[in-house]
């Protein structure tokens, strides 16, 4: 016990005095976590105060287009410009001066409004509600057969898919609103009512529960998932400059006088991981901090940690013990600091996206969300976003940091096994 | 204290064997010198001796224990020091000294005793609070030799201790060494000062493409070889003068 202390000291030492080391282990975290949150808050926001232009080219000049205006304009994500010529907005919008044209066809309020008129009367006919038409009148919907209209949009190239479909979703809806309202608003007219005789407004809404805490909802925004995710990001990228750490003892000799000593190799990763994994802890109490007291200076929500905090630094903990294990493999392993740090910064990467720390775990492809289930920061995440997220309780994270501590123990075991049989004398 | 049977090394990378089938005593309180141009084998043999590389063959005991059914124990035994500072840097001299000393189970006051005896004798007192990054070869290589004697070893294998420092540290070193030798400890050092060796040694071996071509009293040596008024000429009548460099 007396030596894994003085190794634990030794280590202390060391790191107090890397001042650049120090600086990448607590200061950059905070950049990335900050400068993330502050990209992503928007997202979350139910009010949207970035507003995106959007080029019209309104070749209709109806009630659609101006449904459809009115739509955009409601929603307050967006801001209309109008253009005068398809040509001019589809080259704008390559240039990438705007993110999307969107081109309403001629006619289009017509056309909707002959095609639901040619619906709502054939079945009025068909209950024998509707008077015969003569010859003429076939003759006039014979020349209105109605062509299929189309509503263009122009993306620019370099625009994110999830932006695409929320936009395509978006007029989606509201076209289907438009029809909705004229198919009322012709059986109206075909039964000759002049008050309102439907209601036009969805039967059915949706809404959203949330978990609660106490009284207390717990609202999911972009600090509640960010710190964890990135906090984890940062937890892991320990292995680099342990890693670093490890490679500089042999370089600088003094591995060699640790292995002629009477020390085993299981007490110097020992002296490691207990101070590396404080680190982490460290790392993640300053992360908590940023959230609970900077966030709401610079305008992002508030990190909600109340009643989790024994909780959190449980995960914590074990995420740490998880991304120390791995850089005492690595760092065992590796001969040189060209080797360990673009390895192991790299490797976190992939973690990190496999993890989900990127993008949802849910939306990959199937063989990736497998993968995925192989990757330490996906138990972290998700054994974080079960405490900050989804109100869980101590049960409910066990199997994750159960996986964490086995990966832990695992990865030390290879790294104690790979130098014995390296250095076997 | 040491004996060396048939003992061969050879690197997987290497054509030929470093050490081979090499035989050698050295008798408890000697000083003995291993001798030898680039490349000879030096380091590997004293690398195999202090539990840094597994043979390829042949067997040694020291004490008459072997390593691989008495590690822990011989590895308390022995002292090293290697060529390489092998220091932390942006540790002080005390603090580097207290850990190495610690992974000996050495602690508390008689730690501290023994450092601060050690840096006195060694005229590194002032500097004890000095981080080692900011020492002079002379100075690392005095912090180097105490990492390696902290725990009193009984033999002590020093590879280069005096490279690439200046004379006074030199002599300081030597002086030491022989204070050690004179309590007991038994030495095996390599070394390319071959009027050091002359002097400091009880006993030297001139090794050449693994093996020993010649060994005993360095006095002895120098009478038998023709023509030889030091060990340097002893050594240069056995291996050439041609140049050993390899890569």
């Amino acid at each position: 016990m007396h030596k894994i202390w003085a190794s634990v000291k030794k280590e202390v030492l060391l790191l107090s005095r890397d001042l650049g080391g120090i600086a990448i282990l607590f200061i950059m975290p905070i950049l990335l976590v900050i400068t993330i949150t502050l990209i992503q808050n928007s997202t979350f926001k139910t009010i949207n105060d970035t507003k995106i232009e959007v080029l019209l080219v309104d070749n209709d000049r109806g009630e659609v287009s101006t449904s459809i205006r009115d739509g955009l304009t409601s929603s307050s994500s967006f801001v209309i410009i109008d253009s005068a010529s398809e040509e001019d907005a589809v080259a704008s919008v390559l240039k990438g001066d705007f993110q999307l044209a969107i081109v309403i066809p001629v006619d289009l309020s017509e056309s909707l409004q002959n095609k639901v008129n040619d619906n709502v009367e054939g079945i009025l006919s068909k209950f024998g509600i509707e008077e015969e038409s003569t010859s003429e009148e076939n003759d006039v919907k014979v020349d209105k057969q109605v062509t299929k209209k189309e509503v263009k949009l122009y993306f620019d190239p370099a625009t994110q898919t999830t932006f695409k479909t929320a936009v395509k979703n978006g007029i989606d809806k509201m076209i289907a609103e438009i029809e909705t309202q004229s198919i009322y608003k012709a059986f109206q007219e075909e039964l000759g009512e002049e008050e309102a005789i439907f209601e036009t407004e969805s039967f059915i809404t949706f809404k959203e529960i949330v978990p609660v805490k106490g009284e207390k909802a717990v609202i999911p925004n972009s600090t509640q998932h960010n710190i964890p995710a990135w906090t984890l990001f940062a937890i892991f990228f320990i292995i680099v400059p342990l890693s670093i750490n490890m490679v500089k003892e042999k370089n600088q000799g003094t591995f060699v006088r640790l292995r002629t000593s009477p020390i085993s190799y299981a007490t110097v990763l020992s002296g490691k991981a207990i101070v590396y994994t404080g680190v982490c802890i460290l790392q993640f109490a300053l992360m908590l901090l940023i959230g609970v007291f900077l966030f709401p200076k610079i305008g992002l929500p508030e990190l909600d940690i109340s009643g989790r905090i024994g909780m959190l630094f449980l995960v914590a903990l074990f995420a740490g013990l998880a991304a120390v294990g791995l850089g005492l493999l690595l760092g065992t392993i590796a001969k040189t600091q060209e080797q360990s740090a673009p390895f192991g910064a790299t490797l976190v990467v992939i973690l990190a996206a496999l993890g989900g720390v990127w993008v949802p775990v849910f939306v990959m492809p199937k063989f990736m969300q497998m993968l995925s289930q192989i990757s330490p920061m996906n138990w972290g995440l998700n054994a974080f976003y079960d405490v900050f997220l989804r109100n869980s309780g101590i049960m409910d994270v066990v199997p994750e940091i159960t996986l964490l501590f086995l990966f832990f123990v695992i990865t030390t075991l290879i790294s104690i096994a790979y130098d014995k049989r390296k250095n076997a004398v | 204290m040491i004996e060396i049977n048939q003992l061969s090394k050879k690197y997987k990378s290497a054509d030929s064997f470093s050490v081979l089938n090499l035989n050698l005593n050295v008798e408890e309180k000697e000083i003995f010198g291993l001798l030898g141009p680039n490349g000879a084998g030096k380091t590997t043999l004293i690398s195999m001796l202090s539990s840094l590389l597994k043979p390829t063959s042949g067997s040694f005991t020291i004490n008459g224990l072997n390593y691989r059914d008495h590690l822990s124990e011989l590895k308390q035994f022995i002292g090293i020091v290697p060529q390489e500072y092998a220091l932390y840097p942006s540790l002080t001299a005390y603090e580097n000294l207290a850990y190495f000393g610690s992974t000996y189970g050495l602690k508390g006051k008689g730690l501290r005793l023994k450092i601060e005896e050690h840096l006195e004798k060694l005229g590194l007192t002032r500097f004890s609070n000095k981080k080692v990054g900011t020492f002079s070869g002379g100075m690392k290589r005095r912090v180097n030799l105490i990492a390696g004697i902290l725990h009193d070893p009984k033999v002590l294998f020093l590879d280069e201790p005096t490279v690439g420092v200046d004379v006074q540290s030199k002599n300081v070193i030597i002086e030491h060494l022989k204070e050690l030798n004179l309590n007991g400890t038994t030495i095996i050092y390599t070394s390319h000062h071959l009027n050091e060796a002359e002097e400091f040694c009880t006993r030297v071996a001139i090794i050449d493409q693994g093996q020993i071509i010649i060994k005993g009293e360095p006095k002895k040596l120098i009478a038998e070889q023709p023509e030889a008024r030091s060990l340097e000429e002893v050594f240069l009548a056995l291996t050439g003068k041609a140049l050993r460099d390899y890569a």
